[in-house]
């Protein structure tokens, strides 16, 4: 496909606004329909688009696939991570209330955090499988 | 939907068959719109036409791209899904109309979160603060399933590559020395 110019420049148009869609997805998700799950996957199809459209390679380069499987750890261990903080806090696992002075504002830090777990790990999922597929035919 | 399903199981050509999967998706994820559910819409429009497309396609660049032409006539798998299909439909049959407000669904614990998340989370998306913090442990399952799946197959794919690519070093090194 690196010979098609319309796919590519309307690629090279999308690719953003695709990821800018997602980082609003991924932070609006409190306000508007949307959240982690949707906001990794858009994120990780942008990505992939750009893969698909320019080439697997300098994609490799943009993300190594182990920064892909790093993240993949990572976003779970951020979501759990914040559950074991309000353990911490004296709170129970999961319960945002303890994170700051007023209950609600720890609720609404807990749900950004995690949620922003979950955008890296299905994210990364998305990624790190696209890599194993498309590095089968070397 | 129907329409698509049913050009889905003539169609041998495989790669008309998962751009038909794709289309069937999106259709679903229309009727999810329709539906008032626009989050399960993204997911479905996102994951199912877009990224599963993507990943049937690259399978079907690994393998090949015609559906293998079988002769003889699956009469057990047919009375299967019609008998399984007859029970699902009978079972709609006693589920409260769609919307019905006296349905039991509504007077669980979603009046409690209707009424009182505005006041315990403070976050203005109701199906934020479900997910994300009453049900919080669920969520933090779904992950750790994306998790493990992900992982189960960097196990079953990603490890085979790695071998065969070291097979090939190897043997060039003996083929050199």
């Amino acid at each position: 496909m690196r010979g098609n110019v319309i796919l590519r420049i309307a690629a090279k148009l999308l690719i953003p606004c695709i990821l800018l869609f997602a980082l609003y997805v991924q932070f609006h998700g409190d306000y508007g329909p949307g959240g982690g799950f949707q906001a990794g996957v858009i994120f990780g199809s942008g990505f992939i688009l750009y893969a698909l459209v320019v080439d697997i390679d300098s994609a490799r380069r943009v993300v190594p696939a182990v920064v892909s499987r790093v993240a993949l750890a990572l976003g779970l261990l951020l979501y759990a991570g914040v559950g074991v903080a309000g353990l911490f806090l004296g709170g129970r696992y999961l319960n945002y209330s303890v994170l700051a002075d007023v209950p609600t504002t720890g609720q609404h830090l807990g749900i950004t955090l995690i949620e922003l777990g979950v955008g890296i790990t299905v994210a990364a999922a998305m990624v790190t499988v696209f890599y194993v597929f498309a590095g089968e035919e070397r | 939907m129907v329409v698509i399903g049913l050009a889905l199981v003539q169609v041998r050509d495989l790669f008309g068959v998962v751009m038909l999967s794709g289309l069937f998706t999106l259709t679903a994820a229309a009727l999810y719109v329709v539906m008032d559910a626009v989050d399960v819409a993204f997911t479905e429009a996102a994951v199912g036409a877009g990224i599963a497309t993507v990943l049937m396609l690259e399978t079907l660049a690994l393998t090949t791209g015609t559906e293998k032409v079988t002769r003889h006539r699956a009469l057990a798998p047919f009375v299967m899904v019609v008998v399984t299909g007859a029970v699902l439909i009978y079972g709609t049959l006693d589920m409260p109309r769609y919307g019905d407000p006296r349905a039991p669904i509504h007077h669980h614990v979603a009046p409690r979160y209707i009424g009182e998340s505005g006041r315990e989370v403070g976050v203005p998306n109701i199906v934020t603060s479900v997910l994300a913090s009453y049900r919080g442990y669920d969520t933090l399952g779904e992950v750790t399933v994306i998790f493990t799946a992900t992982a189960g197959v960097l196990a079953l794919i990603g490890r085979s590559r790695r071998r065969r690519r070291q097979k090939q070093s190897g043997g060039g090194g003996e083929g050199a020395g």
